[in-house]
C-alpha cells in the first residue's frame, strides 16, 4: 500500500476490512495528493465474509474510477478475501478496457510482510501493465531501492541515487516520488538496464523484468553510504554501463575531495570526544544494517559488535548477505543475526561487552535498552519516533555526512 | 440491554444499540426517527477506508501499565505494537511513572491459515508470561484468526492454570462491526471480565472513575475535584491492574466522551450499583455546568459544586462574552465521532457560530440504558437544528459538503482529516485533545484558538493555491448521498 502511495497519482483500492489502510499507513509524509483516508476500500463486513465480497469490490472499483482522479488504480487484497476465496483477479479483469489502467496485487497479510508486498506491487505492474519494448534508450537506467515509507529516507535516497547515476552521464529513471509516476513507469521497458540497490528486496522483480521485458540488471547489494562504498558503487555502475573509467574517476575525485575536506575539519570531534566508543550495533532491515556497518567500519574506523537484520529476510538470501558483512577493511568480519524477536536482540545487546558506551543505531524499540546501558542511540530505522524526515537521506557521499551529523548530534548532548 | 460478562464476545453496536453509519438529513429528523424507532441506516456501494475496531480496543488496553497484549494474527495486524510501545513510554514518563506494557504479535503465516496455529499461540502466551511477568494478559483475535475459527477462548482457558495473573480473550475481528467504537466496548468488556473484582467489604472511598483518552487535564481535574472531596481515577491510560480491580468500589463513573465511556459506565452500574453520571459532556459552559451538577446530585455534593460554579462563572463568563464578539456570524462544518459532534455543535452555538452541517462518523440511536444520547436531547430541547449526516469517516462526503457550503471553518478530531479541509481553502481546527473544550477555562481557550485560526489563513491559502484535490469535477456535482443505499 505504501509502495503504491509512493507512486505519484497511483491509487490503492483496498479489498479489505475498514481499518487496514489506517493501521498500515505512516502518519508522517502521508497527506499528499492521496492519503490513506482517500483510498477506496470495500470495508468488508460480516455478511461479505459469509457471502463473498466480489460485488462490493466491483462497485468500489467502478465508482473509484468516477470519483477519484488517478493515473493508475491498483487493487490490493487483504487477509479476508483471500481466505474466503473471492476471485478478485476476475473482478479486476472486467476493467481491462477502462479509460485508466486497473491492476491487481494479492497482498494478504499472512503471506508476508510489507517488504514482500512491495515486490508484489512491482510485479503486478510488470506483469499486468508493462509490455516489452523494441525501442531502447541508450544510457537509460531504472533505479530500484528499498521500500518507500518503511524506509524513512526513501525519497531522499532515491533522488540522491539518481543524481549520482546522472553524474556518470547516464539517464536515471525511477517511479517513486515527486513527478515520477506513470510516465516513468511507461519508460521502464526502454531502459538499457535495471540497477537494484538493495541486499534482497526487489531481486525477484529484477529477474521478472529480465525474463519478461528483456532488461538485464546490476544487483548492488549494499546501500552506499559514505566515500568508500559510494566510490565502489560508482565504479561498479560505470563498468556495467560501459562508462569511460576516466570519467568515473573524475566524478569520484571531486566528491571525495569535498568529503574529506569536511571530515578533516571535524576529525578532532570524532577522535577527541569521550562518548563514542569503537564498538557499535545496528538493528535494522538488511539495507541499513549492512550499509551502516560498512560505513562505520570502512569510513570511520569503528568496530562491529553483533549486527541484527530484522526484516525477516527470506532464508535463501541470508547466506549471501552474511557474506557481505564479512567484506570489511583489514579483514574485519561482522557477525550478523537474522532475528525478528526483539527480546532476544535486547538480551544480546545487554550481554555484549562494548568496552565502553555502546553505540546503537536501530528502531525506536532499541532506545530504552540503549539508554539503560548509558549508550548512544540513533533512531535510523522503523519504527521511527525520534526524527522527522522530509527529504533527508543517508545514501552517497552527502548521505554519509548526514549520518555523521546525526550520530554526533546525539554525542554532543553529553560530556562523558 | 443486560451486559453478559460470562461470554468474551461483545455484541456489536449495530446489534446492541442500533447504531448506524449512513444517513443524510437534518438533526431533528435523525432524532425524531431514532425516538420513534423508524431510523434505518444506509450502507454505501462506494466507500473509503476508515478505522479498525481492533485498533480502538487494543490501544485502550495497551494504555494500562505493565500488561501484555498478544495479537494473534498476521504481522500487519500487530503493527500497532510500535505506537502502543511509544505511547506507553511517553505517557508514563509524562506522569512520572513507568510502564513495561508489551504488545506482541504471533506473526501468522500462510500455513497457519490452513492448519491452524493454536499451539503456537499457547507457546507465545506462556513465553510472554515467563519473559515479561505482566500483571494481566489480553489475547486478541484478528480477521484472519476469526475466519479460520481459531478458538482463542479455549486456549486461554487451557493456559489459565499455569498463569497466576488475569488473562482474557479479546474478540477483535475487524470485519465484525462498521463502528470502530465497538472496540471501546470490547476493551471495557475485557477489563470487566478479567480484572474488575466485586467491592471489598467495608471499603469506603471518595474515588470517582473517570474514563478518558490521554489524561492531559489530569492535574487540573484532581485540583478541582479536591474541592468536592472527590478523587478521580483516570482510565485506561496509565491505569494499573490493581486500580482497575477496584473500579466497583468507586462512588460513581463519569467520562469525557459518551461513545468511549458508555459501556463501562453502564456495566459498573448494572453489575455493582456504581452510578453512571449521565449528562451532556464537559464541553462548553452549559455542558460543564450540567455535568458538574449531575456529579453533585449523584454523589451528594451539590452545595460545594454550586459554590464552585458561581466562583468560576464570575472569572470566565465575561472573558468568554468578550471573545464571542469576534466569532459572531461565522459558519462551521464539523466531522467527529458522535460522542463529540453533537457536543461541539452545542458549544459552537453557545459561541455564536452557526453550524451549517454536522457529520458524525456513526450514530448511536440509544445508549445502553435505552435513552437517546443526552447531547442530542439537549440540542432538540433547545430547538437547535442543522443539516446532518452520518458519514463513517468518508472523506469524499466531507469534501463534497465543504465544497458546496464553503464554511469559515472545519472542525475535526481524527488524524488525517484536517489537511483536506485546508487544501480546500477552509481553515481547520483540530479538536484532538479531549480536554480542548473542557470547562470554562478551555472553552475560553478554544474560542481564542478559533479567532487565531480564522485570523491568519496564510498556511491554508498557500497550500490551497498549490494543491490539486483528488476528486473529479463529476463528484462535486453529485449529491452527497449519491452512494447511499437502503439496507435490505
Amino acid at each position: 500500500m505504501q509502495t503504491v502511495q509512493a507512486i505519484d497519482r497511483a491509487l490503492p483500492i483496498l479489498h479489505s476490512g475498514p481499518g487496514c489502510a489506517q493501521k498500515l499507513s505512516e502518519n508522517t509524509g502521508s497527506s499528499g495528493y492521496f492519503s490513506p483516508n482517500i483510498f477506496p476500500c470495500t470495508s468488508i463486513n460480516e455478511k461479505d465474509v459469509v457471502f463473498g465480497g466480489v460485488k462490493k469490490l466491483d462497485s468500489t472499483i467502478e465508482n473509484a474510477l468516477k470519483v477519484i482522479d488517478a493515473d493508475l488504480y491498483i487493487v490490493l487484497t487483504g487477509c479476508i478475501p483471500e481466505i474466503v476465496g473471492d476471485d478478485s483477479g476476475e473482478v479486476v479483469s472486467r476493467y481491462e478496457d477502462a479509460e485508466k489502467p486497473v491492476i491487481y496485487a494479492p497482498t494478504a497479510g499472512f503471506k508476508g510482510n510489507n517488504f514482500k508486498g512491495h515486490e508484489q506491487v512491482v510485479d503486478a505492474i510488470v506483469e499486468q501493465y508493462l509490455k516489452k519494448s523494441d525501442k531502447k534508450t541508450p544510457g537509460l537506467v531504472n533505479i530500484w531501492a528499498d521500500v518507500p515509507y518503511q524506509d524513512l529516507f526513501w525519497l531522499g535516497n532515491i533522488r540522491e541515487l539518481e543524481k549520482l547515476v546522472a553524474e556518470l552521464g547516464l539517464i536515471p529513471n525511477t517511479i517513486f516520488g515527486y513527478k515520477r509516476g506513470i510516465e516513468n513507469i511507461n519508460k521502464i521497458p526502454e531502459a538499457q538496464f535495471n540497477l537494484l540497490v538493495s541486499p534482497w528486496v526487489g531481486l525477484g522483480n529484477m529477474k521478472k523484468m529480465e525474463r519478461k521485458l528483456g532488461i538485464p540488471y546490476l544487483h548492488y547489494p549494499t546501500l552506499p553510504i559514505g566515500a568508500t562504498e559510494t566510490s565502489k558503487f560508482l565504479r561498479a555502475v560505470g563498468e556495467f554501463a560501459g562508462v569511460d573509467s576516466e570519467k568515473v574517476e573524475a566524478v569520484i575525485k571531486e566528491h571525495e575531495d569535498y568529503y574529506y575536506y569536511l571530515i578533516g575539519r571535524y576529525a578532532d570531534l570524532f577522535l577527541e570526544n569521550r562518548v563514542i566508543n569503537k564498538q557499535f550495533t545496528v538493528v535494522a532491515d538488511a539495507q541499513y544494517s549492512l550499509g551502516i556497518t560498512k560505513f562505520l567500519v570502512n569510513d570511520l574506523g569503528l568496530v562491529p559488535a553483533k549486527q541484527f537484520v530484522v526484516d525477516d529476510t527470506p532464508k535463501n538470501y541470508r547466506d549471501k548477505i552474511s557474506e557481505e558483512f564479512k567484506k570489511l577493511n583489514f579483514g574485519i568480519e561482522a557477525e550478523v543475526s537474522f532475528e525478528t524477536d526483539g527480546y532476544k536482540i535486547h538480551e544480546e545487546i545487554k550481554n555484549h561487552d562494548y568496552h565502553g558506551y555502546p553505540l546503537v543505531l536501530g528502531g525506536y524499540y532499541e532506545k530504552e535498552v540503549t539508554e539503560s546501558l548509558k549508550g548512544n542511540f540513533l533512531n535510523v530505522s522503523w519504527p521511527v519516533q525520534d526524527k522527522v524526515v522530509l527529504d533527508d537521506f543517508y545514501v552517497g557521499y552527502t548521505g554519509g555526512i548526514r549520518l555523521i551529523e546525526d550520530i554526533y548530534t546525539v554525542a554532543v548532548q553529553r560530556f562523558n | 440491554m443486560p451486559i453478559n460478562l460470562n461470554n468474551s464476545n461483545v455484541a456489536t453496536r449495530e446489534n446492541r444499540i442500533g447504531s448506524i453509519t449512513g444517513y443524510v438529513g437534518t438533526l431533528k429528523d435523525l432524532a425524531t426517527q431514532s425516538e420513534c424507532g423508524t431510523l434505518k441506516g444506509c450502507s454505501r456501494c462506494f466507500s473509503q477506508s476508515s478505522t479498525c475496531l481492533s485498533g480502538c480496543a487494543l490501544n485502550q488496553l495497551s494504555g494500562i501499565r505493565d500488561v501484555a497484549i498478544i495479537h494473534h494474527g498476521p504481522a500487519g495486524c500487530s503493527v500497532a505494537a510500535s505506537s502502543a510501545y511509544y505511547m506507553s513510554k511517553v505517557m508514563s514518563k509524562k506522569r512520572g511513572v513507568t510502564s513495561d506494557t508489551v504488545y506482541v504479535g504471533t506473526d501468522m503465516n500462510e500455513n497457519d491459515t490452513i492448519f491452524g496455529s493454536t499451539e503456537s499461540l499457547r507457546q507465545v502466551i506462556l513465553e510472554v508470561y515467563k519473559r515479561y511477568h505482566p500483571k494481566a494478559i489480553f489475547v486478541s483475535s484478528s480477521c484472519a484468526t476469526g475466519i479460520i475459527g481459531e478458538d482463542i477462548d479455549s486456549i486461554v482457558d487451557e493456559v489459565k492454570p499455569e498463569i497466576d495473573v488475569p488473562i482474557v480473550a479479546v474478540h477483535c475481528e475487524g470485519f465484525k462491526s462498521r463502528i470502530w467504537a465497538t472496540g471501546f466496548d470490547i476493551s471495557d468488556h475485557a477489563v470487566l471480565q478479567s480484572i474488575v473484582q466485586p467491592p471489598r467489604e467495608g471499603v469506603k472511598t471518595n474515588k470517582i472513575n473517570f474514563k478518558n483518552f490521554f489524561e492531559s487535564a489530569r492535574p487540573e481535574i484532581i485540583e478541582i475535584f479536591k474541592r468536592f472531596d472527590l478523587d478521580p481515577v483516570f482510565l485506561y491510560c496509565n491505569s494499573t491492574v490493581e486500580e482497575l480491580s477496584h473500579l466497583s468500589e468507586s462512588i460513581a463513573t463519569t467520562c469525557i466522551c459518551g461513545t468511549l465511556g458508555n459501556y463501562l459506565g453502564n456495566a459498573l452500574e448494572e453489575k455493582y450499583g456504581v452510578p453512571y453520571v449521565r449528562s451532556i459532556n464537559q464541553c462548553g459552559i452549559a455542558g460543564f455546568e450540567a455535568w458538574l451538577r449531575e456529579i453533585g446530585k449523584v454523589t451528594g455534593r451539590s452545595e460545594k459544586i454550586e459554590e464552585y460554579i458561581a466562583e468560576q462563572r464570575a472569572i470566565y463568563i465575561p472573558q468568554i462574552e468578550e471573545v464571542k464578539k469576534e466569532l459572531k456570524g461565522l459558519t462551521a462544518v464539523l466531522g467527529m465521532g458522535p460522542g463529540y459532534t453533537f457536543e461541539v455543535s452545542r458549544v459552537l452555538d453557545e459561541l455564536g457560530i452557526k453550524v451549517v452541517w454536522a457529520l458524525a462518523w456513526h450514530y448511536d440511536k440509544k445508549y445502553e440504558n435505552g435513552d437517546v444520547p443526552p447531547s442530542m436531547k439537549y440540542l432538540l430541547d433547545n430547538d437547535i437544528d442543522f443539516e446532518a449526516s452520518v458519514a463513517d469517516q468518508q472523506n469524499y462526503e466531507v469534501m463534497n459538503i465543504l465544497h458546496k457550503y464553503k464554511p469559515d471553518m472545519y472542525l475535526s478530531r481524527h488524524p488525517g482529516s484536517t489537511v483536506w479541509a485546508i487544501k480546500n481553502g477552509t481553515p481547520a481546527i483540530y479538536v484532538a485533545d479531549e480536554y480542548m473544550i473542557f470547562g470554562y477555562k478551555h472553552t475560553l481557550e478554544f474560542a481564542k484558538t478559533i479567532v487565531d485560526a480564522i485570523k491568519n489563513r496564510s498556511f491554508e491559502e498557500n497550500l490551497a493555491k498549490r494543491s490539486k484535490l483528488p476528486y473529479t469535477d463529476w463528484w462535486y456535482q453529485q449529491d452527497v448521498d449519491k452512494f447511499l443505499e437502503e439496507v435490505k
